[in-house]
């Protein structure tokens, strides 16, 4: 029982700690820092001209295509970058390299589907 | 209207003695967020001073502020017109205080080679404060480097207590909120 509550004293005592910080930080920016408010600084928008329209907008869903091509090369990426360590690596070899080809040529059939809709042309 | 706070400072900053101000003072002037706005050739001046051969992030000025919220200089490199001037206004409301500005180039300091233009701003100072102007058009980054080592004996020497002591607005800060859009809808037919 007494080890139980020494185990949590720990997590207390960090809790403690991080309060301490959060309010002597603040407390410092509030000791030392100008505050001087104007109304263009209140404003949400920092882009330097008033906004215009709503937050709310679709996309058309033409586009799903440039989506799905911006897959295909993530998901290339994401497997080729941690496969490039270790296939030559003692234990892979071989069959690390056929795996990776059929995925990529798994991959792949979505690019050539792409190329079939026409949509690797430069508009 | 809504009523703003009145301007103030910090107690501990107003009362704060010498060797204290020394050392604020000191850790301001080495950690400068700068916000590039980069409007014309000059830009690229400003980038070169901000690459390797030039380096002015080993004057502790940090080129990466990815707003006007998180800048502490404001470096405004070339050259301004009256389109760009109430944008520029308006992002230096929006930095946070103490902020500062370096004026750099002919174009930015006074209009430059465009100051019979019909459109370009004689000069950013007339729409904000600016701390140093960097003459030459455009100027080396080697003069870039020679403002911020100005701008820094600046900060060295500032009392913010005294800067900021609470004191109305000065006459050309926005004074009203923006007017919002109206509703188009019920203006049809209005005319004015």
């Amino acid at each position: 029982m007494h080890d139980y509550f020494r185990a949590w004293a720990v997590v207390a005592l960090l809790g403690l700690v991080g309060v301490a910080f959060v309010v002597a930080v603040m407390g410092a920016n509030r000791l030392l820092s100008p505050s001087r408010p104007t109304h263009e600084k209140l404003l949400t928008y920092e882009c330097g001209v008033d906004p215009v329209g709503e937050g709310w907008a679709q996309m058309h869903v033409r586009y799903y295509v440039f989506a799905y091509l911006y897959v295909v090369f993530a998901v290339d990426a994401v497997y080729l970058f941690p496969w490039a360590t270790v296939f030559a690596a003692p234990g892979f070899g071989t069959v690390t390299l056929v795996e990776m080809a059929l995925f990529v040529g798994f991959i792949a059939v979505g690019l050539l589907y792409a190329w079939r809709r026409g949509v690797l042309r430069w508009v | 209207m809504t009523d703003l706070p009145t301007p103030s400072v910090g107690p501990l900053q107003r009362v704060a003695p010498r060797p204290l101000r020394l050392v604020l003072n000191w850790g301001r002037r080495y950690s400068l967020w700068v916000f590039n706005f980069g409007l014309a050739c000059c830009a690229i001046e400003f980038i070169a001073s901000s690459m390797a051969r030039h380096d002015f992030i080993r004057l502790g000025v940090i080129p990466f502020a990815p707003g006007p919220r998180q800048a502490d200089l404001m470096v405004v490199s070339g050259t301004v017109t009256d389109k760009m001037a109430p944008a520029i206004r308006r992002l230096y409301e929006q930095m946070p205080e103490p902020k500062y500005v370096i004026s750099f180039g002919a174009c930015s300091n006074s209009g430059g080679p465009y100051w019979d233009s019909y459109c370009v701003t004689k000069g950013v100072d007339q729409v904000v404060p600016v701390d140093v102007y960097v003459p030459g058009c455009p100027p080396r980054p080697e003069a870039l480097l020679q403002g911020i080592l100005a701008l820094q004996d600046k900060i060295a020497a500032e009392d913010l207590g005294r800067r900021y002591r609470p004191r109305p607005l000065p006459v050309a800060a926005l004074q009203r909120p923006l007017v919002a859009a109206p509703d188009a809808g019920t203006t049809a037919g209005g005319g004015g």
